[in-house]
């Protein structure tokens, strides 16, 4: 008899709270998930570069010592500005997906065909673009150096010249970065109002006034999303170095993550703690990319936009 | 059922059948195809000899292996894992990942047999594993890139870097390398060094005890800087492979190449004959320091985690044999360590790396990356690299390296 009843009670309790509880039961496996692999080991990395760490043998603490080595450590530097010349640079892939977008929208026999062509560098992977360019700007028998050389006189050896380099390498990297923000823009011009452009047309705004004050502003989300992905695209790029240059000349090419993965893990690399310290850093530097774009969605849907 | 089986078919059928059984040897490896096929052979002749035991050989690429070695060692350990000697296997051997087998060098007598490699493979009087190949470093030229320039071989350093002018006016490149992967060009230290310095001063070097600012090393850079500055070393190598640099060779577009013993597959392949393709030991700098090669020794070692422990050391002891390091080393065409093991007369590259080696009065190094520390070895070739594209930068190389050195080696 009580048995039943706290049954019944129970039920009626979850019948009560299934509304609410659903959607919490729902995310449970994504949360636990997110935990696990992203979250922890935020904290897990946080906690290594306070260690000499060798990953073998035995931790030693060795407190903020990994982040004074870091503040003395010009390949640090190096590293630190290739990042901000990327990031700078990459940018240009959104004015530049955008023009090519505005230069697609429109209809004629084939779109379709070029407009998978243009997006066809984003498709194939990240290795293969970096080897192309590679190849591209290979000494002595790449088409770009052999280019050069035709207009010049002497050829220029991209990824042997440690001035040069990092701006190579962000060239291949621009490649299927105009795609993406292609693409976002492409599917941003479909939601244009046309009704707009005809009221504006009305009123006599051609060109670059039209394109400024008509049409960006109802591409507003797409350049949101643009910038998302540059941004984070820029700051994680490690692919393209690791191919095509293994981060030299003598260094002169390395990013933080590639710096990271250097130090921690690749053949040379038995510095845990060092690894994860540079780790930090670049987290932080994100975060305060991220954190910017959060700050800005949040505000977006409070507004109601 | 199992004798049956091993009784009635043939030796394939013996190893599929004793898989599960306690006589299995978990062997881990980064063989190429060719040193594969003669190390499956070597295998088949040992279970020929032990049927008790079956080696079960896991076969990875380079890269990959060098970079699953860590996390394999540490988790799901196998019995026997390749490797390297010297520095490189300091780090296994010190945090416990690596066994010692002073008992198999002892009952084997390998420390005779052995010789030449045993300094490489002791850590605190202590042996770590076994030696089965090296091969020889030193200077690959094109004979007819020498007609061409008119040119003689240089018995000195002084000569060689003479003979770059005549290389120079021919349009042909002294000396070539690729740097791209860091390496070659350590190579190319390690032999200023040596000459220059000597056996002793290198190691020093390597192991820390000597600063990157002393005197000696600017010695030696001077001598690296005869052919820096005249430009007589290829320019963009830091974008070469060392591939992309031995067809600079083959084409006679450069003369030398400052390289291992394994290039020379690379150069016959690319169509270089026994008559276009020779091979000079580094020349004399400073004819007081005895002479001191280079030969980079690759081994097997005993896990600290192997489970079949006996039976890992009975093939470890048999990979340390004359039959054994014969059948091998022919296939990779390198030199076995084995004294009593024989190389291929044939090979004019091998029996001259094989009299160089058998003859070097000064000492035998590994190579930079694996006579330094990994991080030494990293920053340090960085800085050799960077010396051959910006020679005006020396200074600024020579004190990263020795801030390097303060840290690294405390």
């Amino acid at each position: 008899m009580r048995l039943a009843s706290t049954e019944t009670r129970r039920r009626s309790w979850w019948r009560e709270n299934q509304q609410t509880l659903t959607p919490y039961i729902f995310l449970i496996p994504g949360v636990l998930f997110f935990m696990v692999y992203v979250i922890v080991p935020i904290f897990e990395s946080f906690w290594l570069s306070g260690f000499k760490w060798d990953g073998l043998g035995e931790r030693e603490w060795i407190g903020a010592a990994n982040y004074v080595e870091l503040m003395d450590d010009p390949a640090f530097y190096t590293s630190l500005k290739n990042n901000v010349i990327w990031l700078v640079l990459y940018l240009l892939a959104i004015p530049a997906g955008l023009f090519i977008a505005i230069f697609l929208n429109q209809k004629v026999v084939g779109i379709r065909a070029y407009k998978s062509l243009f997006f066809f560098p984003f498709v194939i992977s990240q290795v293969v673009v970096g080897l192309i360019f590679a190849w591209f700007y290979a000494p002595n028998f790449g088409l770009f150096y052999i280019l050069i050389e035709k207009i010049t006189g002497s050829g220029v050896a991209l990824l042997a010249d440690p001035d040069l380099v990092t701006y190579g390498i962000i060239a291949a990297g621009l490649w299927p970065q105009i795609a993406y923000c292609m693409i976002l823009y492409l599917t941003g011009l479909n939601a244009v109002d046309p009704e707009q452009i005809e009221a504006a047309r009305l009123d006599n705004a051609k060109g670059f006034k039209m394109l400024w004050y008509v049409i960006l502003p109802q591409l507003r989300p797409a350049t949101f999303l643009a910038m998302v992905v540059t941004v984070i695209g820029a700051l994680r790029s490690f692919d393209l170095v690791s191919i095509m240059t293994d981060g030299g000349p003598f260094g002169s090419s390395r990013v933080l993550s590639f710096y990271m993965f250097e130090q921690a893990l690749s053949e040379y690399g038995y510095r845990m703690g060092y690894g994860a310290s540079i780790a930090v850093v670049l987290f932080l530097i994100m975060m305060v990319f991220i954190s910017g774009f959060i700050g800005k969605m949040v505000s977006d849907e409070r507004g109601g936009n | 059922m199992r004798s049956i089986l091993a009784l009635s078919t043939s030796a394939i059928a013996v190893v599929a059948a004793s898989t599960a059984v306690a006589g299995t040897v978990k062997y881990y490896a980064d063989y190429d195809p060719a040193p594969l096929a003669a190390m499956e052979e070597i295998i088949a002749d040992f279970e020929a000899l032990n049927p008790e035991i079956d080696i079960e050989l896991q076969n990875f690429d380079h890269e990959g292996y060098k970079t699953s070695i860590r996390n394999f060692l540490s988790a799901d350990a196998p019995d026997l894992a390749n490797w390297y000697a010297g520095n490189r296997m300091a780090p296994f051997v010190n945090s416990g990942q690596f066994a010692d087998i002073s008992d198999v060098w002892e009952a084997n007598g390998l420390k005779d047999l052995l010789a030449s490699a045993l300094p490489s493979m002791t850590i605190d009087g202590k042996q770590w594993g076994v030696p089965y190949t090296y091969y020889q470093w030193g200077i690959y030229y094109n004979k007819d890139a020498y007609a061409k320039a008119g040119a003689q071989v240089p018995e000195t350093y002084d000569d060689f870097v003479a003979n770059c002018a005549l290389f120079e006016a021919a349009e042909i490149d002294c000396l070539t390398t690729g740097t791209k992967a860091l390496w070659p060009g350590a190579g190319i230290f390690d032999y200023m060094n040596l000459r220059t310095n000597g056996y002793e001063f290198h190691m020093d070097l390597a192991n820390g005890k000597v600063a990157w600012t002393d005197d000696r090393v600017r010695a030696t850079f001077a001598e690296w800087a005869k052919l820096v500055e005249p430009g007589y070393i290829t320019d963009n190598h830091a974008a070469l492979d060392w591939q992309d640099a031995a067809a600079q060779l083959v084409q006679g577009t450069a003369a030398h190449y400052v390289m291992g013993n394994f290039a020379v597959a690379v150069f016959k392949e690319g169509g270089m004959t026994n008559e276009t393709l020779g091979f000079m030991p580094f020349p004399t700098i400073n004819p007081d320091v005895p002479r001191a090669e280079e030969a980079p020794t690759d081994t097997i070692h005993l896990t600290a985690g192997a489970t079949n422990v006996e039976d890992a050391k009975a093939f470890l002891a048999y990979m340390a044999g004359a039959d054994a390091q014969t059948k091998m080393n022919a296939a990779m065409g390198q030199l076995p360590i084995n004294k009593d093991a024989t190389v291929a007369a044939d090979d004019p590259f091998i029996s001259a790396g094989f009299e160089l080696l058998s003859t070097t009065p000064g000492g035998i190094a590994q190579f930079f990356d694996r006579d330094a520390p990994a991080e030494m070895a990293k920053i340090g070739m960085e800085g050799f690299q960077q010396f051959m594209v910006q020679p005006d930068q020396l200074d600024a190389i020579l004190e990263r390296l020795e801030k390097a050195r303060q840290r690294i080696y405390e």
